[in-house]
């Protein structure tokens, strides 16, 4: 296949065009990513996530420094949010990355939600497959900024950095699940900033009190400093390099990664299975007419969406309900 | 498979940092409909044309305001064309005297919006000019 062997010689025009098939559900792209799983599996996943402006493009684009003076080839995947009113986006996380757009190492992609809800795309899983398949041995997943809850990059990197910037609030928020729950990395970005101390010891609090198993990862706190002072930016950036790294090898020598690879791949099944099996009922639903008809009897209230659904599956999966 | 969406690119070559009519513009094309890949100022020739590469793009809009148009508008079709890209279309804005559109439509510009175009102008022309790939 043509496409697949492009990809495997890291071309970045067809591996771009193969991402935006994907993101569009072209069929053929379906197609050739069953070929391309099989050369997967090589590259270290590592997601970047953090609320809106606490610095996530900016670290990336460190990251790809660090990389790079590892001899490492990085690809970058950056989700910023698409419109729910019209559908645009404005993708405007490589405007921090662009020192490094015409290295031949870097592969720098940015991708819409387009409607996901979890802090990334739906074609983003596909999408680490395509860069990995190229050869890029770090592969930088940069979520949308998130809030509480946004927390699907656990199912595809291996190793996760949440960062946190100083004055979002009080201890309280390091009670909370959700994504203060997900960090292999906790990043305290612009410590430089009044609160920074402080933030930082209510994350070790937080941390004191979560059990760690004996051969267990404590999540380290790393400061970053101000971006616009190199030198400072650098070294900090340079020691959260040295602890992605860390925890990866923590990872294959406590055999965790085991693990992550199963989260990760069970999450993929079943979303494969979601598409190959509700989405051609929701198809048949929407082309018939059938949807609209069932949620005006809904509206009338003659029904309820579970009995509804109820009579879909009876229908349609007949022998499983 | 769902309906393609237009990809564009705003970009501002060379030693221009006024960006507040490529910032109005992206937004205005999100508000469109497409997907906008906003690449900030300062930028090479080199840099947009990998960037526009990198992010399959159909459209690139470039943006200056300082008189450079001519020597770099055109670098930016030659670099796509010399990677095999020049199926990516590249537009351009900004503070163009009129006796440079026909240079830079030789030079492969498809089209070029001055101080007084509307934004619906430019919205309507990419809407009816770019076809986003099949």
């Amino acid at each position: 296949m043509e496409m697949e062997k492009k990809i495997k010689a890291g071309d970045v025009r067809a591996a771009s065009r193969l991402i935006r098939n994907i993101e569009d559900n072209v069929p053929e792209a379906k197609a050739t990513i069953k070929h391309i799983f099989h050369y997967t599996g090589n590259a270290q996943v590592v997601g970047i996530t953090g609320s809106p402006g606490a610095g996530k493009s900016t670290i990336v684009d460190g990251l790809i420094e660090a990389s790079r003076k590892r001899d490492k080839t990085v690809g970058v995947l950056a989700v910023d949010p698409t419109s729910p009113f019209t559908g645009g986006a404005t993708l405007g996380d490589r405007i921090r990355m662009q020192r490094h757009a015409e290295d031949p190492g870097v592969f720098i992609r940015s991708l819409a939600t387009r409607g996901s809800l979890g802090g990334l795309s739906k074609a983003v899983g596909d999408a680490i497959h395509v860069m990995d398949a190229m050869g890029k041995d770090i592969i930088l997943v940069e979520t949308v900024g998130t809030g509480q809850q946004e927390v699907e990059i656990i199912n595809h990197a291996h190793t996760v950095l949440v960062v946190l910037v100083p004055g979002m609030g009080d201890e309280i928020q390091a009670l909370k699940a959700g994504i203060m729950e997900i960090a292999d990395i906790f990043v305290v970005n612009k410590a430089d900033r009044e609160g920074a101390g402080k933030l930082q010891r209510e994350l070790m609090i937080m941390l004191d009190m979560s059990p760690i198993p004996p051969e267990g990862w404590r999540p380290p706190i790393l400061t970053i400093g101000n971006s616009f002072k190199p030198e400072e930016f650098e070294r900090d950036i340079e020691k959260l390099s040295n602890n992605i790294y860390q925890h990866y090898d923590h990872l294959v020598s406590s055999n965790l990664i085991g693990d992550r690879l199963r989260r990760r791949t069970m999450h993929e099944l079943n979303e494969a299975l979601r598409s190959s099996i509700l989405e051609p009922v929701l198809n048949i639903l929407v082309s018939t007419g059938e949807l609209d008809r069932m949620v005006e009897k809904l509206l009338k209230k003659e029904t309820d969406p579970c009995s509804l659904s109820e009579e879909v599956a009876r229908k349609y999966l007949q022998g499983c309900i | 498979m769902t309906e393609r969406k237009i990809r564009i690119m705003v970009a501002k070559p060379g030693l221009d940092g006024h960006d507040r009519g490529a910032r109005v513009l992206a937004r205005c094309f999100r508000d469109a409909g497409f997907e906008v890949i906003y690449t900030g100022c300062h930028q090479t020739p080199a840099q947009i044309a990998a960037s526009a590469m990198q992010e399959d793009v159909d459209v690139v809009g470039l943006s200056c305001l300082s008189g450079a148009h001519r020597y770099l508008f055109p670098q930016v079709v030659q670099l796509l064309r010399e990677k095999g890209a020049d199926d990516i279309t590249v537009i351009g804005g900004g503070i163009i005297p009129e006796q440079d559109f026909q240079k830079l439509y030789d030079a492969g510009i498809k089209a070029i919006f001055t101080p007084g175009s509307t934004l619906d102008s430019i919205v309507d022309w990419v809407k009816k000019n770019i076809k986003p790939v099949e």
